[in-house]
């Protein structure tokens, strides 16, 4: 069950990767959609398993994604939001 | 913006920065947004009031972030970011002030000033983001650019050894040195967070990925390529003496905490050395604070 | 207007040089932080200034070189103070950069040059004026500034004031012209009490954060200004900036900044001519000069005289901007205009374009080292009666 969750704007990111790569839980992935700019943004592939830990974030150079953690009585998935 | 949650989510990161500003003119895989989140994360930890924050850049691609930050920012000449913080800080001392710039600014064309404000243990954060070139200007080779590697001046690779940052500002007298990599986001937070609560020249070096201009000809083709690198030749020696931590080519990339030092820093050495000599004035007489713009009306003169 | 702040200002008749002159004005003027680096003939200034500040609550800081002490001097403005800094030939060549900075940013601030010999290290010890049209058009870009130049230590205390006070009315570097001759020269210089040395105030805003903006102009197109720590977020950048700060290149931006950059001085050049005259009434020729060459002039306009020829003095206390208006009227009326100066020829160039053709203009070029032998003023003069 997921504890997390990530907010990602896509329009923001320029599909560097370093969000996929450095998940310590593996949840993400790059979409195979563009954005505007024609970089592939990411997408939660396995979204159970996301902790909101936010090291997503911490990555990201272009400020374009964010984990948060759920507050503790609802364990609800929810989709990260989308620009 | 639209969510599917019914909590505010809102990224923390975004409260120093000038959302109106972003995207940034970084590269896809530049590191130095990723210093950003660190830095964002570790000035908000430590509670201090923002407008009291002023940031001063140079010029660069990393001379870029005063800019994108919302407290005070100050964009200023090639390579003089540390002279101009020196006067920020002296004239107000009240005023949290960090450098945040390049390698070739802060080493190169700025080497003198990094130097002399270590020397004098200026009460200034430093924030050096190292990408081993000069990236604006289109990939020109660094004082810190490794020996061998190729950059477009030195197409044969470069015949000078590379600049050891840590060890120059540890020997100058800086109270505070440490190297990381962008790949350790969290150590990075924590060490610039220690910085910021300490007094004196603070100097913290963050190795960055270049993927389009040093990266792209040196075997690193993204800049999630030299992440994974940085993984691999990080070694993490907190204390190590800092002539030990060159950054050579393929090398070991020693990061960590090298120098934490008690030193009095230039306006307590200065106060201290003063005493009783040292008299503040008062503010100017009758400077009329409702007045601001100065009118045509004369006191006594 | 207010005026100045009693603690600094030593009230009283004394007997020092040009360069303390220099350096008591700019306190008076509400300086209290400054940078330096050492050069000769300028050091004494801030040698002064650093036995006087403790006093005074300020600083002075030696930095590195002059690179460093003219940048220095900026993040003091942005903190709140006033601020110079005191160079000479070499160092204001250093200095050039940080001058286009403080243009293009706006900041209020001094710049003290004690003109040696040049080009190079030259003559450290010994007078010339080779450094005039540098002040005018020393960084790149294009800019205007104010320079002001003093005849005596009286006047280095007088005009230093009258540096500081343009420097924050117009939000612009000034240059204070100084030489060798005037920075060592020691005489009687009067300092007035405190409350009759007028003061301009930091021309700060009074908009709340939010509401400000930083480079937005006002009438006269100076924009009011904030200083760190005040909670604007500020955004400073000598890059082509808008009315927020924020960095704006395009033609269209390049041309309103940099065209509001030169109109705010040039709306306020008559305010800016200030001239002494002397003899001027009778006169058919007038000798043109500033700082330490008028000394001579006055010498070799009396020696003329003698010899019947009517010569008045026109001394040109603000050479930037230039008075054009008043040169071209002058040498409407006059036979010959004389200029001598210790360079090969520099506020002459603007002599002759103001005069037009309507009158001689005889140039009395001089490398420096030593000022003009008053006969050969009196020689120049006569090349242009005749």
């Amino acid at each position: 069950m997921a504890r997390g969750s990530v907010a990602v704007t896509t329009e923001r990111c320029k599909g560097c990767g370093f969000c996929v790569e450095f998940c310590p839980t593996k949840v993400l992935a790059l979409s195979s959609a563009f954005n505007a700019k024609g970089y592939h943004a990411p997408y939660m592939e396995d979204p159970d398993k996301c902790s909101g830990c936010n090291l997503c974030g911490m990555y990201c150079p272009d400020f374009a994604i964010y984990g948060y953690r759920f507050p503790k009585e609802t364990g609800e998935p929810a989709e990260g939001k989308q620009q | 913006m639209s969510t599917t949650v019914d909590f505010p989510i809102h990224n923390p990161v975004e409260d120093i920065l000038r959302m109106d500003r972003i995207p940034t003119i970084w590269c896809p895989g530049c590191g130095i947004g990723t210093s950003v989140n660190s830095f964002a994360y570790a000035l908000l930890s430590t509670g201090i009031e923002l407008k009291k924050v002023a940031i001063v850049s140079g010029i660069g691609c990393s001379g870029r972030v005063s800019g994108y930050t919302k407290m005070d920012s100050f964009h200023v000449t090639h390579g003089r970011a540390i002279p101009f913080a020196t006067g920020l800080k002296l004239a107000n001392p009240e005023l949290t002030v960090v450098v945040y710039s390049g390698d070739g600014d802060l080493t190169s064309i700025g080497g003198n000033h990094l130097i002399h404000a270590a020397r004098r243990n200026m009460d200034l954060l430093v924030v050096c983001v190292n990408n081993m070139i000069y990236a604006m200007t289109g990939g020109q080779a660094a004082a810190t650019t490794p020996g061998a590697a190729i950059s477009t001046t030195t197409p044969y690779g470069s015949f000078e050894p590379e600049l050891n940052i840590a060890h120059l500002v540890d020997a100058a007298g800086a109270s505070f040195v440490a190297r990381w990599t962008v790949f350790h986001v969290k150590m990075l937070e924590k060490t610039m967070k220690e910085a910021l609560s300490k007094k004196g020249f603070r100097f913290i070096e963050v190795l960055s990925p270049c993927p389009t201009l040093y990266g792209r000809r040196n075997n690193l083709a993204d800049g999630l390529a030299a992440m994974k690198d940085y993984k691999e030749r990080s070694k993490i020696r907190n204390g190590a003496p800092t002539h030990e931590t060159a950054l050579v080519q393929g090398g070991e990339i020693v990061v960590g905490k090298f120098v934490d030092r008690e030193r009095p820093d230039y306006l307590t050495l200065m106060r201290q050395q003063l005493g009783a000599n040292y008299h503040p004035l008062p503010p100017q007489p009758d400077e009329n604070p409702e007045a601001g713009v100065a009118k045509e009306d004369c006191c006594s003169c | 207007m207010t005026h100045a702040n009693p603690n600094s200002v030593l009230t009283g008749t004394h007997f020092m040089n040009g360069d303390a002159a220099c350096c008591e004005g700019l306190l008076a003027a509400g300086a209290r932080f400054a940078a330096g680096y050492p050069i000769t003939p300028s050091t004494e200034v801030v040698e002064r200034f650093a036995a006087r500040t403790p006093k005074t609550g300020g600083l002075f800081i030696q930095m590195e070189d002059e690179l460093a002490a003219s940048i220095a001097i900026q993040g003091m403005v942005w903190a709140g103070e006033k601020s110079f800094t005191v160079t000479s030939g070499p160092g204001f060549s250093l200095m050039m950069e940080h001058i286009g900075y403080a243009a293009m940013t706006e900041t209020p601030c001094v710049f003290v040059d004690v003109q040696r010999g040049g080009p190079s290290t030259g003559l450290p010890t010994l007078p010339a004026q080779g450094d005039m049209m540098q002040a005018r058009f020393g960084s790149h870009g294009d800019y205007l500034t104010i320079a002001l130049v003093p005849d005596s230590p009286q006047e280095c205390f007088d005009l230093a004031v009258e540096s500081m006070n343009l420097a924050e009315r117009f939000r612009i570097p000034v240059m204070f012209m100084m030489d060798e001759c005037v920075g060592h020269m020691t005489e009687k210089v009067v300092i007035p009490p405190a409350e009759q040395i007028p003061v301009y105030p930091r021309r700060r805003t009074t908009k709340k954060p939010g509401e400000y903006l930083p480079f937005a102009p006002g009438e006269d197109l100076v924009p009011e200004m904030a200083h760190a720590g005040e909670g604007h977020g500020l955004f400073v950048t000598g890059l082509t900036h808008d009315d927020r700060g924020y960095p704006l290149m395009n033609p269209a931006q390049q041309h309103k900044l940099v065209n509001r950059l030169f109109d705010k001085i040039l709306r306020a050049a008559d305010d800016l001519v200030m001239v002494e005259e002397e003899g001027m009434e009778d006169a058919e020729a007038v000798v043109i000069c500033y700082g330490i060459t008028s000394r001579v002039a006055r010498r070799g306009i009396q020696l003329a005289r003698e010899k019947g020829h009517k010569v008045g003095l026109m001394r040109l206390k603000c050479v930037w901007p230039f008075p054009e208006k008043l040169v071209h009227g002058l040498a409407g009326r006059m036979k010959a205009i004389v200029v001598p100066e210790l360079n090969l020829g520099q506020v002459v160039l603007e002599v002759e374009r103001c005069a037009a053709g309507q009158c001689r203009v005889i140039r009395l070029p001089h490398a420096g080292g030593t000022v003009h032998k008053p006969a050969d003023i009196v020689a120049a003069i006569e090349r242009g009666m005749a």
